[in-house]
C-alpha cells in the first residue's frame, strides 16, 4: 500500500450531503475478482454521466481545473452506505488520494485507510469554510493536507488542526503491514483463544453438545 | 461492586485481546460468515500471502449477491459465475463449511447467520457486508467490514476497532394496526436522520421491542447502518432462545444449558449509563414509505412528500428538490397514489417467514394489478421450504406474484436484476439511494404488507385500508 505524508493539490468541493456508496460506484461496475483498476472511470457515474453516457458539465469533477484535483471536499456522511471497498477503489482511481469532510460512513472511513487514501474529518463550518476559499480562487488555490503535522492549510494559507487516530497516522505514514503485524502477535491470540474457549466452549464447536 | 455496564460493553469487553491505545482494541471474531461477492476476493490475498486461515471452523460461506433468483436458476452474470467459482475452490481448500446453491442453508448471509444457528447471543461476528448489524437480533455484536479487513479476519481470527460510543433506542408502547417492526426503525431513521447513529452501538429496547419477534427484531437491528450505526442490538430473552434451540450450529444438550446460562448476564445493567438516548412513541407511528433517494426520507403513507418552497436552508431545500426530481415526484403531494411498476418483496431486511406470512395474508384471495410486476424472493433456501410447506408460494403465484430462488437478487442489482430506467418500486429492501436498483431506478421503502398492498393497487397504498376488511 502507498502511503501519505503531504499533498499540496487542487481540492475539489462536492458538497452534496449523503453521497453513498452506490453513489461512488454502481454495483454492476465492481462484480469480479480483478475489478481494481477499472472502477476509476465508473465513480460518480449517476453525477458524472448524462443518461446518453456523455460527461456532466455540472459535475465538478469534470470541470478545470477540478478535472485534475487530488483532493475531494465533502459534505456530510460522505461514503454512507456499503462496504464495498471498490468506493475507494474508484475515488483513488480519480486520482484522488485525500478526502476532507465533517463525517463519512463509518465502513468507507475504515477502507480509506486501509488503501492509502486519508479522510479527513473537521467540523461542518470549516469544512464549508474550505469549500468556499476554493471556490474564489475559482478552483486554483491549492489546499494542503500534512498528515505529518496533521493540518489543512487553505488556499489564503489559514492553518486548520485536525486529529486522527495514532494507529492509522503512523499506518498511513509508514505503509504498515497490518496482518503481518497482528500475526507477530499470534501467541497472545491463541492464549486468549484458549482461556476463551474453557468460558464459552460453544463458540469454538459450533453445534457441538461437549 | 463493579459499575452497571451495557450489554455492548459487556460483549466487547470480553472479546478484547489488547488495548493498543486511543481506544483502538485488538477484538476477537467468534464468527465470520463469507459471501459470493467479496469472500473469495479475500481468501486470494490471504493464499497469495502465503498465509493459512487462522479458525477455518469459526468461519463459514454461503453465496448469495450474484445468484440468479430465477426458479430453476441455470446460471446468472457472467462475473457472477466467476466469483461463486471461486468461493467454491477457495472455501474448500481452507476447509471452511459452504452453503451452496440448493442446500438448505443457502440464502442471504444474514437471513441463514441466525436461521443456522451460526449467530449467537453474546458473540462477535463479522462479514464483508454492512448489513451484517441484522444479526444484532439475537444479541450478537455483529459488524460489517471493508474487504481488507476481510483478509485480516481470515489470517488472524482478530480485528483491530475502535471502541464506538453507546446509544440506546427505546420503542415504548404498542404499535397500532398494519405497523410493523420494519415501521418502526424507518420511523427512527426519519426522526435522527441517515447519520445520527454514525460512531455508535446502538441498543434497541423497551416494550415495543420486548414484544416483538425474533424475526422483527433482525429487520429491526438490518436497519442500523441506514442511520449511520454499524452495531445495532438486542438484548437476548426466552424468545430468542426459544428461536435459536435446534438450530444446525446452535450449542446442543448440556451446552446449550451452560450457554443459555452466561447470555442470562448479558443484557444491559440497570442504571447503566448510555451515551445517547432517543425514546420514539410506537402509538404515534402509522406505516412508513420511504418518498425520495435516502432512507431519511421517509413519510406516514397518509403523508405528503416535502415541500421545498417552505425549507429555508438553501442547500436543505436543493438536496430535497434533487430526490423529488431523480423519484419523479411533485412536492407536497399525497405520497398514496403514486403508480408502481415493480413489487420486491425480499432482501436481508424483509424475507424472512413472518414477512412472507403478513405479505401472504394482504394478497390470499386478491390479484396482482395489470401494471405490476412482482417478485418475492425468499431470504433462504429454509424460508422458501418452509414457506412451500405452507402453501404460501400458491398464495403468491394464484395472485399474479413470481416465486423465485433465494438470494440478494433486486435489493442491490448484484446479480443484474433489476429495473429499467425511470421505473418505479416498492421493496421491501433496506436502501432506496440513487441507481441501487439499476440505473435512474425509483425505489421506494416499505414493509412487506405495504409492498403486498401496492402490487395488488397498482400504487402506493395505505395497508390499513386492505386489512380492514379481513
Amino acid at each position: 500500500m502507498k502511503g501519505f505524508t503531504r499533498l499540496s493539490a487542487i481540492a475539489a468541493p462536492l458538497m452534496r450531503a449523503n453521497i453513498d456508496t452506490d453513489i461512488v460506484i454502481p454495483i454492476s461496475r465492481m462484480i469480479g475478482n480483478s475489478v481494481r483498476g477499472t472502477v476509476g472511470k465508473w465513480a460518480f457515474t449517476a453525477l458524472r454521466y448524462r443518461p446518453d453516457g456523455s460527461e456532466n458539465p455540472e459535475f465538478v469533477l469534470n470541470r478545470a481545473p477540478y478535472r485534475d484535483a487530488e483532493i475531494l471536499i465533502t459534505g456530510p456522511n460522505f461514503g454512507c452506505g456499503s462496504s464495498r471497498e471498490p468506493a475507494v477503489w474508484a475515488i483513488q482511481e480519480m486520482g484522488i488520494k485525500a478526502i476532507i469532510g465533517s463525517g463519512f460512513g463509518d465502513i468507507f472511513y475504515n477502507n480509506c485507510f486501509q488503501n492509502g487514501v486519508l479522510p479527513v474529518v473537521l467540523d461542518p463550518q470549516t469544512v464549508q469554510a474550505i469549500a468556499e476559499e476554493v471556490e474564489e480562487t475559482q478552483g486554483t488555490g491549492k489546499v494542503t493536507v500534512d498528515l505529518e503535522a496533521c493540518q489543512v492549510v487553505t488556499p489564503s494559507g489559514r492553518t486548520v488542526k485536525f486529529t486522527v487516530e495514532p494507529r492509522r497516522r503512523t499506518g498511513l505514514l509508514e505503509g504498515l503491514d497490518e496482518i503481518g503485524a497482528t500475526l507477530r502477535r499470534d501467541t497472545e491470540i491463541r492464549a486468549f483463544q484458549q482461556r476463551d474457549r474453557e468460558e464459552r466452549p460453544w463458540i469454538y464447536r459450533p453445534g457441538s453438545d461437549s | 461492586m463493579t459499575a452497571p455496564q451495557t450489554m455492548f460493553a459487556k460483549i466487547w469487553n470480553s472479546h478484547v485481546i489488547a488495548e493498543i491505545g486511543d481506544g483502538t482494541a485488538l477484538i476477537h471474531v467468534d464468527r465470520h460468515i463469507l459471501h459470493d461477492l467479496g469472500g473469495s476476493r479475500a481468501l486470494l490475498d490471504v493464499k497469495e500471502r502465503k498465509l493459512a486461515v487462522h479458525d477455518p471452523e469459526l468461519t463459514f460461506a454461503t453465496i448469495d449477491h450474484t445468484v440468479s433468483s430465477a426458479p430453476g436458476r441455470k446460471g446468472t452474470i457472467p462475473s457472477g459465475i466467476e466469483l461463486m467459482k471461486a468461493l467454491r475452490t477457495e472455501t474448500a481448500a481452507a476447509g471452511i463449511r459452504l452453503f451452496d446453491i440448493d442446500q438448505p442453508g443457502q440464502g442471504i448471509v444474514h437471513v441463514v447467520g441466525p436461521e443456522l444457528g451460526i449467530t449467537l447471543p453474546g458473540a462477535l461476528l463479522v462479514c464483508g457486508d454492512s448489513h451484517t448489524c441484522t444479526h444484532g437480533g439475537v444479541g450478537a455484536l455483529a459488524f460489517g467490514v471493508g474487504w481488507s479487513e476481510l483478509a485480516h479476519v481470515i489470517a488472524t481470527q482478530t480485528l483491530y476497532q475502535r471502541r464506538p460510543r453507546t446509544m440506546r433506542v427505546l420503542f415504548e408502547g404498542r404499535p397500532a394496526p398494519g405497523v410493523t417492526p420494519k415501521d418502526l426503525i424507518l420511523a427512527l431513521i426519519g426522526t435522527v436522520g441517515t447519520d445520527g447513529g454514525t460512531g455508535y452501538a446502538v441498543e434497541y429496547a423497551g416494550s415495543a421491542i420486548r414484544d416483538m419477534s425474533v424475526e422483527g427484531r433482525l429487520t429491526v437491528c438490518n436497519l442500523s447502518v441506514e442511520l449511520g450505526a454499524k452495531m445495532g442490538l438486542i438484548a437476548p430473552d426466552e424468545k430468542t432462545y426459544a428461536y435459536l434451540e435446534g438450530r444446525p450450529y446452535s450449542p446442543k444438550g448440556a451446552m446449550w444449558l451452560r450457554a443459555v446460562d452466561a447470555w442470562r448476564a448479558l443484557p444491559s445493567d440497570d442504571d447503566a449509563a448510555f451515551d445517547r438516548e432517543v425514546v420514539i412513541d410506537v402509538t404515534k407511528i402509522a406505516p412508513q414509505i420511504t418518498w425520495g433517494t435516502s432512507p431519511e426520507h421517509v413519510v406516514a403513507v397518509d403523508g405528503r412528500t416535502p415541500d421545498p418552497a417552505a425549507i429555508a436552508d438553501p442547500d436543505r431545500r436543493k438536496a430535497v428538490q434533487n430526490a423529488l426530481d431523480y423519484m419523479g415526484l411533485a412536492g407536497n403531494a399525497p405520497i398514496a397514489g403514486t403508480p408502481v411498476d415493480w413489487v420486491f418483496i425480499g432482501s436481508c431486511t424483509n424475507s424472512r417467514l413472518s414477512d412472507l406470512q403478513a405479505a401472504a395474508a394482504i394478497v390470499r384471495g386478491r390479484k396482482v394489478a395489470s401494471r405490476v410486476r412482482a417478485w418475492v424472493v425468499p431470504g433462504s433456501e429454509n424460508v422458501k421450504r418452509d414457506a412451500e410447506a405452507e402453501g404460501l408460494d400458491r398464495v403468491f403465484v394464484e395472485a399474479g406474484f413470481e416465486w423465485r430462488e433465494p438470494g440478494c437478487s433486486m435489493c442491490l442489482a448484484s446479480n443484474g436484476e433489476q429495473l429499467a430506467p425511470g421505473q418505479r418500486s416498492v421493496s421491501t429492501s433496506n436502501r432506496n439511494f440513487v441507481g441501487r436498483q439499476g440505473p435512474r431506478a425509483r425505489t421506494h421503502l416499505a414493509s412487506p404488507a405495504m409492498a403486498a398492498a401496492a402490487a395488488i393497487a397498482g400504487a402506493i397504498t395505505d395497508v390499513r385500508a386492505l386489512e380492514d376488511g379481513r
